[in-house]
């Protein structure tokens, strides 16, 4: 990307409006600073790794996983409760024939919770616009080159939904244990721009 | 959350046509996928409509489906699909598709 900062201007808005909360007696910094930090607090792509670790170990787990993960992925100790607003989690699994990857053509909904922080890739215009529209030369970018045979799908976050992407489980991990296996899945295969 | 206010009409498997009008406020209703035929994918629950909350309203709470497009329809061309979430009101039910084949769209399961 560019070393242009489009958010430079909402981060002036935002410093103002905290200004003005402030001095109105309405919160102060060290609340503010807390609910950033309890809403950041594990929030990480570690999450979703341990998510997709557990389907690809417990076949009972990534059916149940697939059909409501919002209830499943509790099993690993998560939940989708934590953000500031309740929202629904759905994962799409990657096969030898389906490829998923996720966008927010909008805005830039993403399933913080489960995957912390997004890269500033997923909120730029570039990204937004042309991978709905090219996906597989946007994958390619990614360095990503999927065969014809696979049929890709893009999911645009268009309402409360937040999604994961269960990446395919690579070959040759058959001896690996869960943790093992967990820390090999990147925040990227989560998105659906690397292969795992 | 407030009670739904709208009964559940379609299934997965449906084919539905978003509408092609342009509101004055906000809509999740995207403007790439407006006008277009897709079929819903799967039922999320019921969830408050965007366009209302957005406008300070007390929105209606409307099922929620999502609906897959094939990207020779959205832009005329590539062999991808696109699935979006769709409030109900943003949908109507399409006509079963004509005879010849969607040239560019990936080979869907017999209903």
């Amino acid at each position: 990307m560019s070393g242009h900062h489009p958010d430079a201007e909402i981060a002036v808005r935002v410093r103002r409006l905290e200004a003005r909360v402030v001095a109105a007696g309405l919160t102060d910094d060290a609340e503010l600073d807390d609910i950033l930090a309890r809403l950041l607090a594990g929030a990480s792509p570690l999450n979703g790794a341990r998510i997709v670790a557990r389907a690809w170990v417990d076949d009972d787990f990534r059916r149940r996983l697939l059909a409501d993960a919002s209830a499943a992925i509790a099993d690993v100790g998560l939940s989708t409760r934590g953000g500031l607003k309740v929202q629904n989690l759905g994962v799409v699994e990657n096969t030898a024939t389906e490829h998923h990857v996720l966008v927010c053509t909008l805005c830039s909904c993403y399933p913080i919770g489960l995957l912390g922080p997004s890269p500033s890739w997923y909120k730029s215009e570039a990204y937004r616009a042309r991978v709905v529209r090219e996906p597989r030369a946007v994958l390619a970018e990614f360095g990503l080159v999927l065969p014809d045979e696979v049929t890709v799908t893009v999911h645009d976050t268009s309402a409360e939904n937040r999604y994961l992407v269960m990446p395919r489980r690579p070959a040759g991990t058959a001896g690996l244990a869960e943790a093992e296996l967990a820390a090999l899945v990147t925040r990227d295969g989560l998105i659906g721009t690397a292969a795992v | 959350m407030p009670p739904m206010t709208e009964t559940t009409a379609y299934r997965a498997g449906d084919r539905v046509r978003t509408r092609a009008t342009d509101p004055p406020h906000h809509t999740r209703l995207l403007r790439y996928a407006r006008g277009q035929v897709g079929e819903v994918v799967r039922h999320l629950g019921a969830w408050p409509l965007a366009d209302e909350s957005a406008q300070g309203r007390e929105p209606r709470v409307e099922p929620v489906y999502t609906v897959r497009f094939t990207a020779h329809d959205l832009w005329g061309s590539g062999d991808h699909r696109v699935t979006l979430d769709l409030w109900q009101s943003y949908l109507e039910p399409a006509p079963e598709p004509a005879m010849e084949p969607a040239s560019g769209s990936a080979p869907e399961p017999a209903p």
